[in-house]
């Protein structure tokens, strides 16, 4: 047991150590493409500039950010999505020359006296969505990006021939060089180029050094993810946070990346310029505070990291369990985060940026690999975060060691653990009812908790193998459904129900059956099912808050464009809400969190040097968001039928799901449907399945409409020109698109209401084309 | 490198001191090169309906497992030293320290504490400040370990 006050430089991991020729490394670098500019200061949070680099024809340029740019767009995500709409057409599709992968900061980004301020918000047209995806990740590069010169690199075109780019911030100059020699797995490529860029060979430099990568499997499969390093001083390896979802680190590959490496010369307390350094520090230190003197009480971050979940989840029946089938298990205890604590290295900073005291980054160091190529090594596996441990979960796999298996060949291979293990959980259960099998499968054995499968799965996609199942499988929950189907195999509806996918993203680990908010959190959603834009359970299911679709309607306007801003701003959302002052539940609105939401009110203004208000907050997510739809419209999506999400995740898809909660259900069917006891004890299971499934499909479609038209949307999800006008809006082009559709889809009938209404119900409003009076 | 097993802390009679904040002023040229003293000043004397109290760092070191850049280190005196050269100014040490020993002034962004270097002891006029010889595991304390869980 490590008992702490080791000096920095003692510290030992007991990883298998790596030495490289890097001289030879090097050496075989041919340079393609190079830039030089001029060093700046960043400015009350903004570098000013973005940088542009062409792999197609090797243009490297810097563009400009306008006031009018930050006024409309604020920064980070907004910044992506304005720079996306000037580079790509409608038609761009992921693999598309002109698609572009964008690695955004955000005004905030790079403070170092609040926790949670170092995030990268990444762009890109999604492989599994065909729309925008957007990750918010840690690490040391976005904040460095910024200090280097740039609010936000956009990358545009494909190399040739697997290369990096190199932003040197001490020298001013970017270049774009092959990279032959290199390991592409992370865990050993972050290693090689931290050490190739380090200015000395010191812990010191090598700490001024951020590298993106991705891995093998990310060329085989939708899934790719991007791992952003920043280096721990301590343990003296380079460590990774995920852009997991969406694919990005598909795109990556596709542009023929093996990384991106970013260099600076210094960072200090004030390295972002703050109009107001002492504010900053002040509202900054106040939180930290709050985190040492409640985070034990509360989330448990500090100790066991977003872990902490996996025990609450089990308890209110929310633990994705057998593709979500169930949401606890007997098992569950195994995987609680009291186990994971034993394996983590204690007394060490694990905030994957300075200053974040939070310190959710947890790690195993010394983790003796069990299988594929790196057996036998000893490593450190950055995880697992609750997500990861969900994925397995959901597959069944309930040993500590094999998740962190699973976690550290998902990382290093360059696949989102999420996707990952939500699609095989999938498999799983299509491999239970025999519609796969193992030769359908590639000879695999994917049934519920085969964890050597699983990492099987995962060796085979790094090898680039490609039987029929892998090649499908590897690309996602959506194109095994297509495949499923067009064999004929199995029965279109349990299989559109049973997988986990929306928009053809696979969902993250919540189960949502019993919260209609929640489901509408993860539907009604830009990018798809993920998290991140409201996380509604406890407020919808367990405490009843919000009972009306109108209120729901509000929570699922103000949530979503509230965890908007942290993407714009450069932060990452859990010092919000996973510490919370000591009297907030007696606050006005506890669920909002009042005193931290004015924190940032105070954040933004002393580092920006603007003059806003909490509304002020909102109505900067809400350009981003309505512009972000409205994007998605323009690329033939964000409409109703793309928000569409399978029954797995509003009830009980198949018998044995309804009668492992049958005294839940039959209740419902009585106090929610208006059933008689008496007949419902005479139904057969499949009739009242089929009655559920009705309610709960029409309450979803009636949420849906409330939502939409608390957004200020037409009745088919399409941002009203009245909306995008009140919100600033006045780009001709992007009117325009809005306009015609919004008339395509009135000459369809699609303007209509999807809910079905009984009478004394009514829809959010009873006028037609509504939105034409708005002011 | 020998690790240090000793380290010199201040020690205070309150019964001799009368409240000069000589060692106040001391300190502030120190650190900041001015005789204001206060803010400024790594040891605050303060005045208590039962005489004044003495307020400064004991050197325990829970500070030192905070720092993500390594700024904090005990040096070879065993003092708990910051290099502001390397600080980012993050203030987790500041807000983490449990008696608010690591101090921070509006005109700088690093942090500063007392390193045990005698100016206040050789200023007191009163012989009320002492530095004494304590061995470090004695009042050594580490952060957050086996908390929690």
């Amino acid at each position: 047991m490590v008992e702490g006050q080791i000096p920095v430089e003692e510290y030992k991991t007991g990883n298998t150590d790596h030495t490289w020729d890097l001289v030879k490394l090097q050496t075989a670098h041919k340079v393609k493409a190079t830039f030089s500019y001029k060093k700046g200061e960043v400015n009350k949070g903004f570098a000013n500039r973005t940088l542009y680099i062409n792999l197609t024809t090797g243009v490297i340029k810097e563009k400009p950010v306008t006031e009018d740019m930050k006024k409309k767009f604020t920064g980070g995500r907004g910044f992506g999505l304005k720079l996306l709409w000037d580079s790509i057409k409608p038609t761009t599709r992921w693999d598309s020359d002109e698609n572009e992968l964008l690695v955004t900061t955000g005004p905030l980004c790079g403070t170092t006296q609040y926790a949670g301020s170092g995030k990268s918000l990444c762009l890109s047209i999604s492989p599994a969505t065909n729309i925008i995806c957007d990750c918010n990740v840690g690490g040391f590069f976005g904040p460095y990006l910024k200090f280097a010169g740039f609010d936000a690199l956009e990358i545009q075109g494909k190399a040739k021939e697997d290369s990096i780019i190199v932003i040197d911030g001490e020298k001013g100059t970017v270049t774009v060089e092959t990279a032959p020699l290199e390991e592409i797995n992370t865990h050993l490529l972050s290693e090689q180029l931290t050490h190739m860029y380090a200015t000395t060979d010191t812990d010191k430099c090598r700490q001024k050094v951020s590298v993106i990568s991705s891995g093998v499997a990310a060329d085989h499969s939708y899934w790719g993810c991007l791992n952003f390093s920043f280096y721990d001083i301590r343990r003296k390896v380079p460590r990774i946070k995920q852009a997991g979802r969406g694919g990005l680190g598909t795109v990556f590959r596709d542009k023929r990346l093996k990384a991106v490496v970013v260099k600076v010369e210094n960072v200090g307390g004030l390295s972002n310029h703050p109009a107001d350094p002492v504010k900053a520090a002040a509202v900054g230190t106040k939180l930290h505070k709050e985190i040492r003197d409640l985070d034990r009480y509360q989330c448990n971050m500090r100790a066991v990291g977003t872990g902490h979940l996996v025990e609450i989840m089990d308890a209110y029946d929310l633990l994705p369990t057998e593709n979500y089938r169930f949401g606890s298990f007997p098992k569950a205890s195994k995987i609680y985060s009291p186990k994971f604590y034993e394996h983590f290295t204690k007394v060490i900073p694990d905030g994957c940026w300075h200053g974040c005291t939070l310190a959710c980054a947890k790690t195993v160091d010394g983790y003796t690999v069990m299988t594929g190529p790196y057996k036998g090594e000893k490593v450190t596996v950055d995880g697992p975060e609750y997500e990861t441990i969900g994925a397995c979960s959901n597959m069944s796999i309930w040993d500590p060691l094999w998740i962190l298996e699973f976690n550290f060949y998902c990382d290093t291979y360059g696949i989102d653990t999420i996707s990952a293990g939500t699609a095989l959980a999938f498999y799983m259960e299509m491999y239970e009812y025999g519609i796969l099998n193992k030769k359908r499968c590639d000879g695999l054995e994917l049934w519920f908790g085969n964890a050597d499968a699983v990492l099987e799965f995962l060796h085979r996609l790094a090898n680039g193998e490609d039987g029929p199942f892998l090649s499908v499988a590897s690309k996602g929950i959506r194109r095994v459904k297509d495949w499923i189907i067009k064999n004929g195999w199995g029965d279109k509806k349990l299989v559109e129900d049973a997988g986990m996918e929306s928009k053809g993203l696979e969902y993250s680990e919540y189960v949502t059956k019993e919260s209609l908010a929640m489901q509408g959190g993860y539907g009604l959603t830009l990018k798809g099912p993920q998290h991140d834009e409201a996380w509604l359970i406890f407020m919808d299911m367990v405490n009843n808050a919000i009972p009306t679709f109108q209120m729901k309607a509000e929570a699922l306007h103000y949530f979503p464009m509230w965890r908007t801003w942290f993407g714009l701003n450069g932060l990452c959302k859990l010092p919000w809400n996973d510490i919370e002052p000591a009297n907030n539940a007696e606050m006005p609105e506890p669920n909002k969190v009042p005193e931290h939401v004015q924190n940032y009110v105070e954040l933004q203004n002393a580092v920006t040097g603007w003059n806003v208000t909490k509304e002020d907050l909102i109505l900067q997510s809400e350009r981003c968001y309505n512009w972000q739809r409205a994007m998605n419209v323009w690329l033939g999506r964000g409409r109703r039928k793309d928000d569409w999400i399978p029954f797995r995740s509003m009830g009980p898809v198949t018998e044995m799901e309804y009668m492992s909660r049958k005294d839940r259900y039959d209740k419902q069917l009585v106090e929610k449907l208006g059933l008689a006891h008496t007949d419902v004890d005479k139904m057969t299971v499949k009739e009242k399945m089929n009655r559920l499934y009705e309610f709960r499909r029409n309450q979803y479609e009636k949420l849906a409409d409330a939502v939409y038209y608390r957004r200020g949307w037409t009745p088919n999800g399409v941002p009203t020109l009245q909306k995008m006008k009140q919100l600033g809006f006045t780009d001709a082009k992007m009117l325009k698109v809005i306009q015609d559709t919004i008339a395509a889809d009135e000459k369809k009938g699609l303007n209509v209401w999807g809910g079905v209404y009984a009478e004394g119900e009514q829809p959010p409003s009873s006028e037609k084309r509504y939105w034409e009076t708005w002011k | 490198m020998e690790k240090p097993t000793t380290v010199k802390i201040l020690k205070f009679y309150p019964e001799k001191c009368k409240g000069c904040l000589d060692c106040e002023k001391a300190c502030s040229m120190v650190h900041f090169k001015t005789k204001e003293g206060g803010d400024k000043s790594a040891i605050r004397i303060t005045k208590t309906t039962n005489g004044y109290t003495m307020h400064v760092c004991d050197q325990r070191g829970l500070c030192l497992d905070m720092c993500p850049v390594g700024a904090l280190t005990r040096r070879k005196n065993g003092v708990v030293w910051l290099d502001k050269e390397i600080c980012v100014g993050c203030q987790a040490c500041v807000a983490f320290c449990p008696i608010g020993a690591m101090r921070k002034v509006d005109i700088r962004i690093e942090p500063f504490k007392c390193i045990s270097c005698g100016s206040c002891v050789r200023a007191c006029p009163e012989h009320a400040l002492e530095l004494v010889e304590v061995p470090i595991k004695k009042i050594k304390q580490v952060v957050y370990h086996k908390q929690g869980v």
